[in-house]
């Protein structure tokens, strides 16, 4: 089986926490069948998986009644995944992550997985729908990247 | 959907005779965490150096990385020496990318953080 340019793969989601993992195994196997470098699929599965957690908790706040939209698009050189859910988006891009004011207490431990999206990903970003009805996070990796 | 986390204790000595309890854990680490992780560093006795052991776990996210966090918190109170083994390299990787690895000495396999320590 080949992934050509224009393949597109959409998984439905329930808003429970543990579901981001049916996206993490689906975004693996396409980008495996596009031949992402292992290093790659790995950061890959992380940002998708921070991604769906933020849909299913922040977005969709846990309502087992909404669902979270993943879609995977392909082209000769990358692979977009768009996670969709309803809620309003974020109002501002939260700071770099400081571990020092984190282990003093001076910060939340959590708020790492916007960071890690970024970090993992050649693109991220956080696009509310035009028509207020939901937002989305669309992630990019491309083949051309060369693995860490 | 989730792999429940598992913790276990033991106790060994590092190559010096120094006592060094290790935290083994297993599954996932994420939101449903909290109780096994924190539950085991609550029933980490004495002042000397901990070990977690991540040989065994499938899956890291942001909530489980919260959750080594507050370890980290725990053990700077106190001044307890805290390293990690058994990470694959991409969550060896996220770790650095967090800043973790500044607190916690990370390392392939238990000898090689024993000898570390």
């Amino acid at each position: 089986m080949i992934v050509t340019a224009g393949t597109t793969v959409e998984v439905r989601l329930p808003s429970r926490l543990g579901f981001e993992k049916v996206a993490m195994g689906t975004a693996a196997s396409v980008a495996a069948l596009m031949g992402f470098p292992s290093e790659r699929i790995e950061d890959l599965k992380t940002a998708v998986a921070e991604a769906c957690i933020n849909a299913i908790e922040h977005g969709n706040h846990l309502n087992e009644q909404l669902s979270v939209g993943v879609i995977l698009s392909a082209t000769s050189d990358e692979l977009e995944v768009k996670v969709i859910d309803n809620g309003s988006g974020i109002a501002k891009q939260p700071s770099k992550p400081d571990i020092d004011r984190k282990v003093h207490g001076e910060e939340d431990p959590r708020g790492m997985g916007m960071f890690l999206m970024q970090a993992l990903v050649d693109e991220a970003e956080w696009v509310k729908d035009s028509k207020g009805k939901g937002s989305y996070v669309r992630l990019v990796i491309r083949l051309d990247k060369e693995s860490d | 959907m989730q792999t429940e986390t598992k913790a276990t204790i033991d106790h060994i000595s590092a190559p010096g005779g120094q006592s060094v309890t290790v935290l083994r854990f297993s599954g996932d680490i994420s939101s449903s965490s909290k109780e096994p992780v924190l539950g085991a560093w609550q029933n980490v006795n004495g002042g000397g150096p901990v070990l977690l052991d991540f040989c065994k776990v499938d899956y890291i996210n942001s909530s489980g990385i919260a959750l080594i966090i507050q370890m980290l918190m725990e053990a700077d109170k106190t001044g307890r020496k805290v390293a990690a083994f058994g990470l694959t390299p991409h969550f060896q990787k996220v770790f650095t990318m967090v800043g973790i690895a500044k607190y916690a000495g990370l390392y392939k396999d238990e000898p090689t953080a024993l000898a570390a320590l």
